[in-house]
């Protein structure tokens, strides 16, 4: 094994190199800017003003509600992506025969940018003429909603979107997680006289465990980084009194607007630190799981 | 013998061609100008440019998006990286000033000012926006007018009703409307900018053009009861404003007089050329309620980056943009009035003649949500006072922030 | 399975109102797609066109050129030129990478893959300016290899994670007794690995296609002139900064994403295949 180590070595080299520049080298340009006070175009005295930046930003009322809504958005788009794609898969699972039609509908949404699916969810999710007008008419008047124009709902309505764009992965993971349970281990359960439910808890749920662990980073990461979508639905001012807005929106309006470019490195530099709170732990279990198994 | 003449027709062809190609250079415009009106114009520029200069390749490099908000990211990610385009658009006043001139990345232009005369030409409330520290640093191809009343002629006359002049006969009218079902004031703020547009015609009608002017300068106080009290008549007018207006772009609020839904759209005057685009011609104009005799100006303009990669094709581009001839080519395309105060009025449709009587005679005072008074970080801060503002209608605390922002940009002290 | 009709008529029922979901806001594309300016309003989204009308779909690929707008075809031969080398190079990388962390774990892989995999979580939006001006250093801005070294770089940590995940799944058994018929690390790749790649390489193709197809931000930032430009782009500028023709935005979002959608359509089910072979360990 350890002969090898150098030819395992020498094949990972091109992406440790490329990665170590255009990821971790920019994270510390990113870094080192947000420490300096260059909030301009051209500063002629560039100096390191320490924390003056990041302590700015928390003051700033938009960024403690972008956090918030960072949280919001994932608490739904997670979830929800998850249970829609089990519940998804559980169905097509069932042997009906269009499986494919179905399969085929339910995995289009990914094929659009999220630019696309939020021109598309905007127009449906207006509280006048949109969904809001169909409910009217099918008599679920109670599911009407300000959508992302009322604070109160904002980035939810962005979650729900989000949804609908990547249920479609998470359903088609889920099924092919479904197909690989050896039919022998419900035979067994039924066996001994499981009920069906029992059988999906103690059976199914388990050994989807892994689908659902590499899932959860696909759909953090894209929580972590959403942009496109929210510009796209709620405008490049984050909705109403922010409730759309998000930390990487606020990032770019803060640098290519206001042209204040260490404030939006400041800004970068704590979203990377959330990240690292959130995933190296996370990433860290679920190694250790697989390497238990 | 044919064939010989046709032969040295050919060559000469080519002769030519070469000689064309040996003058020609390359030249990059940039801007958000991507479709309809604004396209036109830019193209119809392009064209006079291609006539008077052969051979020079224009690139278009336009982006699309946000009122500009892509095109200024990728702008400044090009300039800082080094690769500056010949010449971009971009607005008069505070925009240009201190994001690019202050900074040290534009070409002083006085030696054109001079040789065209332009000094004479353009109005000097538009010089004084266009100079910093004793230069000129960009050519004005158009002016738009912020501070203007669209109204659906239907709807006023059925119920007998003349623009509103004050802002005491605006909220009486809108009354009356809404009590009716109509929607008194159109609104699209899903670009929150609008919503900064329609105040700062509030900040002019309460303050009047030099109390408005003196809030850029710091002789205006934020903390003032005058802003105070064009906080609460903003926040009244929000009360007539559509419901869905954070999911209207502006064109969709335009939408709302254009069906007759809505019956009055404080906005620019591209709203113009939306109705003319979309054929409908029962509306009307006036000054916005408390904004007579005052011209609330934006313009796109162009300058020369120092690194300009081809220096001599971006001054005759320049030299273009500021000529009459560009000036009546370009901007009864865009919708626009020339920046110019000798543009034959004929070319242009009913409004910007109205619009370019007024530009030789009102006072001129500048934009706020287009650039020209204050500089991009100052109007991110307001942008930001305002999207909280128009959902919690908290006037002390927007005057705060209002008030704090001036001092973040350096102008005021407290 | 002996299952009652009802338990069928429940699925189909269930199934339907799914695809419903899913259907709506391409419903909502398709309608207003085909409809002419003056009749696409936001206000009248659900109505069929009064008269269907491709007038929108020919305007939003060939442009205007009168008027100065550009269509999108100009530009879908510059998203063939940067997706098909960009997908062939990151799914490569991804596939050794993979390989390698997967099947020849020694001290310190784990920690590796942790450091690949962390580049995924960068907001792009904060690396633009160091970006360009690295590509600029390499006389790559402003073309398509240099959007195309951009994209293999990014899509780096995703396939990787792809693959290693993937991989794990190959018996051990196979690898040793490769190994004892002579083979070191890159010829276990060829004779063992290799032949059975082909569910996870869909997977990982069909993923990075979708990614860098519809990236917007990279496309428009590093290839800064229009005649290199891809079709994102294209269909970002053909929404006027003031006058927006919805009926050709949506015409040309369709457009833009045919090439995916058809892609999901025809490799759907190998898309599945290949998840099921990567999946859960039995």
């Amino acid at each position: 094994m350890r002969r090898y180590r150098r030819v395992a070595f020498l094949l990972l080299a091109p992406s440790l190199l490329l990665i170590a520049l255009f990821v971790y080298g920019f994270i510390a340009w990113t870094g080192w800017l947000s420490l300096t006070n260059q909030n301009d175009l051209f500063v002629p005295h560039v100096r390191f003003v320490g924390l003056s930046n990041y302590l700015r930003l928390f003051h700033h009322p938009r960024f403690l509600i972008d956090l918030k809504n960072t949280l919001t958005f994932s608490l739904i788009f997670i979830p929800g992506s998850l249970v829609l794609g089990l519940v998804g898969a559980l169905l097509l699972n069932t042997g009906v025969r269009a499986e494919g039609l179905f399969r085929t509908v339910f995995l289009m949404p990914m094929a659009l940018s999220f630019i696309v699916t939020g021109v598309a969810w905007r127009w449906l999710m207006n509280p006048t003429s949109g969904l809001n007008l169909i409910f009217d008419a099918l008599g679920l008047g109670f599911l009407k909603s300000g959508w992302y124009t009322d604070p109160a709902v904002g980035i939810k309505a962005v979650a729900l979107a989000a949804v609908w764009q990547l249920s479609g992965y998470t359903m088609a993971l889920y099924l092919a997680g479904l197909r690989a349970i050896p039919q022998v281990f419900y035979e067994a359960a039924e066996v001994d006289g499981a009920s069906p439910w029992q059988a999906f808890r103690y059976i199914t749920l388990p050994l989807l465990t892994p689908v659902t662990l590499s899932a959860v980073i696909v759909l953090g990461h894209i929580s972590l980084k959403i942009f496109d979508l929210v510009i796209a639905i709620a405008g490049i001012s984050g909705g109403p009194a922010f409730s759309s807005d998000v930390p990487a929106l606020f990032m770019f309006v803060t640098t290519f607007q206001a042209n204040r470019f260490a404030q939006g490195a400041a800004i970068s530099i704590v979203l990377l630190v959330l990240v690292s709170f959130l995933v190296i732990p996370y990433l860290y279990w679920s190694l250790r799981r697989e390497v238990a198994e | 013998m044919k064939a010989g003449r046709w032969i040295a027709g050919v060559l000469l062809g080519f002769a030519l061609a070469g000689l064309a190609l040996a003058q020609g250079g390359k030249l990059e415009i940039f801007s958000w100008w991507t479709t309809g009106g604004e396209a036109a114009g830019l193209f119809k520029l392009f064209e006079i440019y291609k006539q008077k200069h052969p051979g020079v390749e224009i690139i278009n490099a336009a982006v699309a998006g946000g009122a500009g908000s892509n095109a200024k990211a990728v702008l400044k990610t090009r300039m800082l990286g080094g690769d500056p385009p010949d010449s971009f658009q971009v607005h008069m006043g505070h925009e240009l000033i201190d994001t690019w001139v202050t900074t040290g990345f534009m070409e002083p232009l006085d030696q054109l000012y001079r040789e065209y005369g332009w000094e004479k030409v353009f109005p000097q409330g538009v010089l004084e926006l266009l100079k910093w520290n004793g230069h000129y640093w960009s050519v004005p191809a158009n002016i738009h007018r912020a501070n203007v009343l669209w109204y659906n002629k239907a709807i006023f006359e059925k119920y007998g009703l003349k623009p509103p002049k004050t802002y005491e006969e605006f909220f009486s009218i809108a009354e009356k409307l809404k009590k009716d079902g109509i929607i008194p004031l159109a609104l699209g703020d899903n670009g929150i900018w609008a919503s900064t547009h329609l105040f700062e015609t509030v900040l002019i009608g309460t303050l009047g053009p030099e109390g408005y002017k003196g809030l850029w300068t710091g002789r205006t106080v934020w903390r003032g009861p005058g802003v105070k009290k064009a906080l609460e008549t903003f926040a009244r007018m929000l009360d007539y404003v559509n419901p869905d207006h954070a999911a209207r772009s502006w064109d969709q609020a335009n939408d709302l007089i254009i069906q007759g839904k809505a019956a009055m759209y404080i906005h620019g005057d591209w709203v113009n050329a939306d109705y003319l685009a979309k054929k409908f011609s029962g509306y009307g104009w006036a000054p916005a309620p408390g904004n007579y005799g005052v011209y609330d100006a934006l313009s796109d303009t162009f300058g020369l980056p120092k690194k300009a990669p081809h220096r001599k094709e971006a001054i005759w581009w320049l030299e273009l943009v500021g000529s009459k001839e560009g000036q009546e080519a370009f901007n009864p395309l865009k919708g626009s009035i020339c920046a110019r105060t000798d543009c034959d009025p004929k070319l242009f449709n009913p409004y910007l003649q109205w619009a370019m009587q007024r530009w030789k005679t009102d006072t001129i005072v500048p934009s706020l949500a287009h650039g020209a008074a204050a500089k991009e970080s100052w109007l991110a801060a307001i942008n930001d006072t305002m999207s909280l503002f128009v959902t919690n209608r908290n006037v002390a605390q927007a005057q705060n922030m209002l008030a704090q922002a001036c001092v973040d940009a350096g102008v005021c002290t407290r | 399975m002996r299952r009652r009709p009802f338990f069928w008529l429940l699925v189909y029922l269930a199934l339907s109102l799914l695809a419903v979901f899913y259907l709506v806001p391409i419903y909502v594309l398709v309608v207003n797609a085909l409809k002419d300016y003056r009749e696409v309003s936001v206000e009248a989204m659900w109505r069929l066109p009064a008269h269907l009308s491709l007038a929108s779909f020919a305007k939003a690929w060939f442009g205007d050129p009168a008027s100065g707008m550009t269509g999108l075809g100009q530009n879908f031969l510059n998203s063939v030129k940067l997706v098909v080398p960009a997908v062939i190079l990151s799914v490569l990388l991804g596939s050794i990478n993979g390989y390698v962390l997967a099947q020849w774990r020694f001290r310190g892989s784990e920690t590796l893959f942790f450091l690949l995999l962390f580049g995924m979580f960068i907001p792009y939006q904060s690396i633009l300016i160091p970006l360009v001006k690295v590509l600029m250093a390499l006389h790559l801005y402003g073309t398509i290899p240099g959007l195309v070294l951009t994209h293999v770089v990014y899509g780096i940590p995703i396939t990787t994670l792809i693959f290693r995940n993937y991989y794990a799944q190959i018996p051990r058994e196979l690898v040793d007794a490769a190994q004892i018929d002579g083979a070191a690390v890159l010829g276990v790749y060829r004779h063992v690995i290799l032949p059975l790649s082909a569910p996870g390489t869909v997977v990982a193709v069909i993923w990075q296609f979708t990614q860098i197809w519809n990236d917007f931000l990279f496309g428009v930032v590093i290839t800064n002139k229009p005649d290199v430009q891809p079709i994102t782009v294209a269909l970002n500028n053909l929404a006027g900064s003031f006058i927006v023709e919805w009926n050709v935005q949506m015409a040309g979002a369709l457009l833009a994403a045919l090439p995916t959608l058809l892609v999901y359509v025809f490799m759907g089910r190998y898309f599945i295949r290949g998840l099921l072979a990567g999946s859960v360990k039995g």
